[in-house]
């Protein structure tokens, strides 16, 4: 299994702490004048996603950890996994309710993702900054209201729930911004 | 072929910043002028090198007409050929150059930096720890001084009292309790312990405060100090600004034999962690033995790039030097 040494240590390495994939985040040296020199890392548990510090002995050495980022074409959903492509080479991935996490609740079937695979599995999935969904379920709002300066809670697809303008209505389609979860714009046909 | 990309020229500095680098530096030569303390420039290409177990020196290869290659060591600090100017009588002397230590580049430290190193006859730790506030007081005037026993600081921080004598468990509780993680630490590796409550508890609240000074280190990181009478602390101090280390001095080591022994320790400990051994300075040995020992004095070694940080409120060693590292 190939090692890095602290001397090794930048943002964005990735390495095995406790058998779990994490990134650093930031790495900074403490050296006193007279004193043993130490990494004081921050790093990201890719997993729980949880940031965490540790301070490493100079020297020491930490497993690397074979995780990549891919963009993959997201399938359909079995209930329990959901399935991706790779759009090039036609190979299938099942990422868990783990790996997805919040973020089900933005998949479009055909859309393209990042997908973090650790040892060939999904660990996390990206979905596209902006996706378009139907909206399934919102009060009828008034009907004049075209400058959208209201808004109102709508149902989408997916199951997510957006603030939307009044006049937006079951069956439109909208664009949302995943990172935020807000709405962008009506999409058009 | 495609053209170079054209290399980025200009330096990393402000122009200001360079103008008040200049004026730093002549009012540290001013300082010492008005003292009687005399300006000394010591070679930088030496034959020996530091062996203090966590520097790393840098060397160079010179070709010795009639002796052929020769392996030459940059200077971590000026301390040892100035010791040499002591011995052969000079007196109160100071030096102001570039140093090597590598090992970090960051917005704290560059592999190359300024230092002022200066010797005081018959001071005192007390005394040099007055003369270094007063120093710090031109170069940095208004900010509070303070100044604490080495102990004191961890009763205060992290609730360790007898941090002189504490066994590796009551460091490693401190460091737990504090919810630090660290890896790679021998469980009973007392003095690493120890250093990490100073580097990770207690050196990030001295960040609050100004200039804080820290006397009496553990013997164990005495380097070239003098003990106190009981032998219980090294006669030793540091300053601290903003939490950043800034000057560390001595009431300095004067026995010959005391020399030769530490630096044969040192060298042992290299040996038996798998560093390079460093060759020792036999010649500044050899003044130490001629001359009876080092004159009874005090020095102080002081990052000028950290001053200069201290004194524009920068947090990036970069911006003050007029090149940095990646930069040079």
């Amino acid at each position: 299994m190939a090692t890095y040494s602290t001397n090794e240590f930048r943002n964005g390495l990735k390495f095995l702490l406790d058998g779990q994939p994490c990134v650093i985040i930031n790495n900074e040296i403490v050296q006193p004048g007279k004193g043993q020199a130490f990494n004081r890392v921050k790093y990201r548990n890719l997993i729980t996603g949880r940031v965490l510090e540790k301070t490493f002995k100079s020297g020491e050495k930490v497993e690397a950890a074979d995780v990549v980022d891919t963009d993959l074409q997201y399938l359909y959903n079995d209930g329990e996994f959901w399935h991706f492509m790779d759009p090039e080479s036609f190979e299938q991935y099942q990422a868990s309710e783990a790996a997805v996490g919040d973020n089900a609740k933005w998949l479009v079937e055909q859309d393209i993702c990042n997908v973090t695979l650790w040892n060939g599995e999904p660990i996390a999935v990206t979905p596209p900054k902006q996706v378009t969904l139907e909206v399934v379920e919102t009060d009828p709002g008034l009907k004049g209201d075209t400058a959208g300066t209201g808004g109102k809670p709508a149902t989408l697809s997916t199951g997510a729930v957006v603030q939307v303008p009044l006049f937006v209505q079951i069956g439109d389609k909208v664009i949302v911004n995943t990172q935020t979860g807000e709405y962008v714009s009506r999409a058009k046909e | 072929m495609s053209p170079a990309p054209r290399s980025d020229w200009r330096p990393g500095a402000p122009l200001e910043t360079l103008k008040k680098r200049a004026q730093l530096l002549k009012g540290l030569r001013a300082f010492f002028d008005a003292r009687g303390v005399m300006e000394v420039d010591p070679p930088l290409l030496s034959r020996a090198a530091a062996p203090d177990v966590h520097l790393r020196s840098l060397s160079v290869e010179v070709q010795r007409p009639g002796v052929g290659s020769e392996r030459r060591w940059l200077p971590t600090s000026p301390e040892y050929p100035i010791k040499r100017l002591l011995c052969a009588g000079l007196g109160d002397c100071y030096a102001l150059g570039h140093v090597f230590r590598d090992g970090d580049e960051s917005s704290r430290h560059q592999p190359e930096f300024m230092m002022l190193e200066w010797y005081r006859l018959g001071l005192d730790l007390d005394a040099i720890m007055d003369e270094t506030a007063a120093l710090l007081g031109e170069m940095l005037p208004g900010w509070r001084v303070e100044r604490h026993r080495y102990d004191e600081l961890f009763a205060e921080f992290a609730g360790i009292k007898e941090a002189y004598e504490a066994p590796a468990s009551v460091f490693r509780q401190a460091m737990e309790a504090a919810g630090k993680s660290v890896a790679g630490v021998d469980a009973e590796d007392r003095l690493l312990w120890r250093q990490l409550v100073l580097t990770e508890i207690i050196e990030p609240r001295l960040a609050e405060r100004e200039l804080v000074f820290v006397w009496g280190w553990p013997v164990e990181e005495a380097a070239l100090a003098a003990l106190s009478a009981d032998g219980r602390m090294a006669l030793r101090f540091e300053v601290y600004a903003g939490g950043l280390e800034l000057a560390n001095g001595y009431q300095e080591l004067r026995e010959a034999g005391a020399y030769r022994r530490r630096f044969t320790a040192w060298n042992a400990e290299r040996r038996a962690r798998g560093l390079p051994e460093m060759p020792v300075d036999e010649a500044l040995l050899a003044a130490l033995e001629d001359s009876g020992g080092l004159p009874a004095c005090a020095g102080v070694a002081l990052g000028v790039d950290r001053l200069l940080m201290a004194q524009l409120g920068e947090n990036d060693i970069r911006r003050v030097v007029p090149f940095a590292f990646g930069e040079a």
